[in-house]
């Protein structure tokens, strides 16, 4: 589907999402766009579908209902002949190349090394040559300040180095939308502020759109230009980050909140 | 010392270390079928859709529930008593049958490596749309490996103490030479504690060698 008009394309857009898991229905006819370049972080109470939302755009869960396009074409399902029909997983493969997604709990190639984590998909998806992969992999273990640790397997590094490899390795792809979920989650402490300081680098110096699931408030609030806020399945409200944070309309969005800022 | 007798056991020896040879090719040559066999047994099992998947289950379920014993000489009269199918010699019907036989173990094996790699493996492959031949083999298998490769050693030990069973279609391997020295020169005390002592030299140290690897392993 062509753009209409110059740039009015969405990068994402859910029009009317349904997921359910088993009984439960996390997401109830979710519709929203991410215009490029957009940063919007997703906030809400565990178990409100932001997550969820992050990973039926990495198709690590399939749809239950509805469509996700990703720059105007169709993500998993395509309308074809007034029905809903799956795309071949191989379509699906050539559709998720440029979106790369960063995890909690890093999943790093244990058995690779860390330059070995970062060249893998850009040979064997991209079909880089294997020294330009490795110059441009070494160029973002510079920019993630983990130089020295190219030939380290990840077990020998910290959670917040792990971290900062698998955010070079999602960006050794070259992504146009990057997927972060609550990649601070698991990290000690005194280990979340270099990644934050990555990723507002990564923020500041590209136009990648991100969506964002994160309890790091300030964060949310330097690097995206919405703030959407999820309850049961649906969008609460949304709005400016300084907004949101500071005079919320919602009660839950208050009380929500006040509970994760203590 | 009646019961013992140093210059049978000498004159026994030789003998005896040329039916060890039959058994090790035995043994190597069913280790070498069983672990491809059992690979790519584990890889079809996963990958067949569900309506084609009984077929190679029945299989597997099949051969693992009936004794070598009765495989080896089943397969063996059907190719000796069969005049249309090719002639093939006694030791490379037994390689196949023990290697098919234990591929069947071995596939269980690799089935329980490859579901011990986490989740979160395969959701970075995804995330990466790395296509599934490739992560197979770079990600997925090395890491299914490091918790199979042990219990594949203990399969292989187990394959060279059934490696007797071959002389029930009359593969001259140990202990069937054993059993022809006893018959001619009645020394079978001296030949048969020479053949387990053989085995023992054999795979003890093999046991050691896997326990060794399983700690190497058990750390990238």
């Amino acid at each position: 589907m062509p753009p209409t008009e110059s740039g009015g394309t969405p990068a994402i857009e859910f029009r009317d999402v349904v997921k359910r898991f088993g009984d439960h229905t996390v997401l109830k006819g979710l519709n929203f766009t991410v215009s490029p370049g957009e940063r919007v972080t997703l906030i809400g109470p565990s178990g409100s579908g932001k997550t969820t939302i992050l990973r039926l755009i990495m198709t690590l869960e399939s749809l239950t209902g509805g469509y996700i396009d990703v720059h105007g074409e169709p993500l998993t399902h395509e309308q074809r002949g007034g029905k809903r029909v799956a795309l071949p997983s191989k379509r699906v493969r050539a559709n998720t190349k440029r979106i790369g997604m960063v995890f909690q709990h890093f999943n790093l190639f244990p058995n690779m090394t860390v330059i070995e984590n970062l060249v893998e998909a850009p040979i064997h998806v991209l079909g880089m040559a294997k020294a330009d992969a490795v110059e441009k992999a070494r160029g973002l273990l510079q920019k993630v300040g983990l130089s020295d640790k190219e030939n380290e397997h990840p077990s020998r590094l910290s959670g917040g180095q792990q971290q900062r490899v698998a955010i070079a390795r999602a960006l050794a792809m070259d992504p146009d939308i990057l997927l972060l979920d609550e990649v601070t989650s698991a990290l000690d402490p005194e280990l979340v502020d270099d990644v934050l300081q990555v990723l507002r680098d990564i923020a500041e110096e590209t136009d990648i759109t991100m969506l964002i699931v994160t309890h790091e408030m300030q964060f949310a609030r330097d690097v995206s230009q919405r703030v959407m806020m999820f309850d049961g399945g649906v969008i609460l409200e949304e709005g400016h980050p300084d907004d949101i944070f500071t005079n919320p309309r919602e009660e839950r969005t208050r009380k929500f909140l006040s509970a994760v800022l203590d | 010392m009646s019961w013992w007798n140093w210059q049978s056991a000498l004159d026994a020896l030789p003998l005896l270390l040329q039916g060890f040879g039959t058994t090790l090719v035995a043994t190597i040559g069913g280790t070498v079928i069983a672990v491809f066999l059992g690979l790519l047994i584990a890889v079809l099992l996963r990958t067949l859709p569900a309506w084609v998947n009984w077929l190679p289950k029945l299989v597997v379920a099949f051969i693992r529930n009936t004794p070598l014993i009765v495989q080896l000489v089943f397969i063996y009269t059907l190719f000796s008593m069969n005049e249309a199918l090719i002639q093939v010699p006694a030791l490379t019907v037994g390689i196949l049958v023990i290697g098919i036989h234990y591929s069947t173990y071995m596939s269980e094996s690799y089935r329980a490596g490859i579901d011990a790699v986490p989740q979160g493996q395969w959701e970075a492959i995804s995330a990466l749309s790395l296509p599934p031949v490739r992560s197979f083999r770079s990600i997925v298998l090395p890491q299914a490996l490091r918790a199979t490769v042990p219990s594949l050693g203990n399969y292989a030990v187990a394959m060279f103490k059934d490696t007797p069973f071959l002389m029930a279609i009359y593969v001259t391997e140990l202990v069937r030479t054993a059993e022809q020295i006893g018959g001619r020169t009645f020394a079978y005390t001296e030949a048969f504690t020479l053949a387990g002592l053989i085995f023992l030299a054999a795979s003890y140290p093999t046991s050691l060698l896997i326990r060794r690897l399983e700690k190497s392993l058990a750390t990238y």
